[in-house]
């Protein structure tokens, strides 16, 4: 595997790193913010970063609590709300075949929407490595740690949506499966997952349409790709 | 709420969350993996990407209707051309922003 020296690792994590923190800051403080209205203190929702690290199951826990939900209703909804994790895991073993349990006991804690989908599209084009992609883990998750206890300091001081910031998230996840199109089987498969994460979320309430849309334009994606095979080895 | 009780819920939150995280990568990084899955879960990316931002362009995040006046929509159409022309990350995340917050103004 190529490896470079440590200042270049580090450069090259960070470079990939940034706009995910400067997605993550705003809704960091936004999270930090309402955690304070719900009575949770800076060290208190800080340390709820630390320990869970999972933007949208946050927002929910800090809700959940605040309106006075069981421990046991709360940890479900979590695992509920973080399944996909458990296809992104998945997908990430493709690229991390054979490295070792102690640096994947590290990685694994890092694993996010962004930092899988920005990882997996460096891994693909090539000259990344799992060092880099910690650096990504590392700085996104530092980043969310402080924002969200910022936001619980001082974040009602800050207006909201300043400088557009709220879209850099959708535009880099944009920019992402832009990157993602490598084929015929890719662009159908995005626009199978589009459609039925639409339809789904009409259909069904909560957040199952990301693990069930991603789950069955996959296999539709990949049917279509079989096909085409079969048909090119046959004829 | 006392403090024992919150740290037994992060406790318990951060489980659900970190196993997720960690049993398929232990799991399926330490063999070889069938052609077949490795070429289905090629596609996930693409298909998770898609799931996660098609909704969220779409749907009003309050009131949980489909709502086509969404200024997100709107200039993810812009965005969307700029980042299939230039292929770059940080140029797309900065011009999605600039037109978010011209949208904004408007």
């Amino acid at each position: 595997m190529y490896r470079k020296t440590s200042t270049e690792i580090l450069r090259d994590g960070l470079a990939a790193a940034w706009p995910i923190c400067m997605g993550y800051f705003p809704i960091g403080m936004a999270l930090g913010v309402l955690g304070q209205q719900a009575g949770l203190g800076p060290a208190w929702i800080g340390l709820m970063s630390v320990l869970v690290f999972a933007g949208s199951a946050q927002f929910i826990a800090v809700a959940m609590l605040d309106g006075g939900a069981s421990a046991t209703a709360i940890i479900l909804t979590t695992l509920v709300v973080n399944f996909r994790h458990f296809l992104m895991s998945s997908a990430l073993a493709v690229p991390l075949r054979g490295i070792g349990r102690r640096f994947l006991l590290l990685f694994a804690y890092g694993i996010t929407d962004e930092s899988f989908a920005v990882n997996m599209t460096r891994f693909r084009a090539g000259n990344w490595d799992r060092w880099r992609a910690l650096v990504v883990h590392q700085t996104a998750n530092t980043t969310w740690v402080l924002a969200t206890i910022l936001g619980s300091l001082v974040g009602s001081l800050i207006p909201p949506g300043a400088f557009g910031i709220d879209f850099a998230l959708p535009g880099m996840f944009i920019a992402l499966l832009v990157l993602q199109l490598h084929g015929r089987a890719y662009i159908f498969t995005g626009i199978l997952a589009a459609g039925l994460a639409v339809i789904w979320k009409l259909l069904i309430p909560g957040d199952s349409y990301i693990v069930g849309a991603a789950v069955l334009a996959a296999s539709g994606g990949y049917l279509l790709r079989r096909q085409k095979r079969l048909r090119e080895t046959t004829g | 709420m006392s403090f024992k009780h919150y740290l037994l819920i992060l406790l318990g939150m951060g489980a659900v969350t970190y196993l997720p995280r960690l049993l398929p990568l232990l799991l399926l990084s330490q063999r070889q993996m069938p052609d077949w899955l490795v070429d289905w879960l090629e596609l996930i990316p693409v298909a998770i990407l898609a799931a996660l931002l098609a909704p969220t362009l779409l749907f009003d995040g309050q009131s949980g209707h489909i709502d086509l006046l969404r200024p997100q929509l709107w200039v993810a159409v812009p965005t969307f051309l700029f980042a299939l022309k230039t292929r770059s990350l940080g140029g797309t995340v900065m011009v999605g922003m600039g037109l978010y917050w011209l949208a904004g103004l408007l």
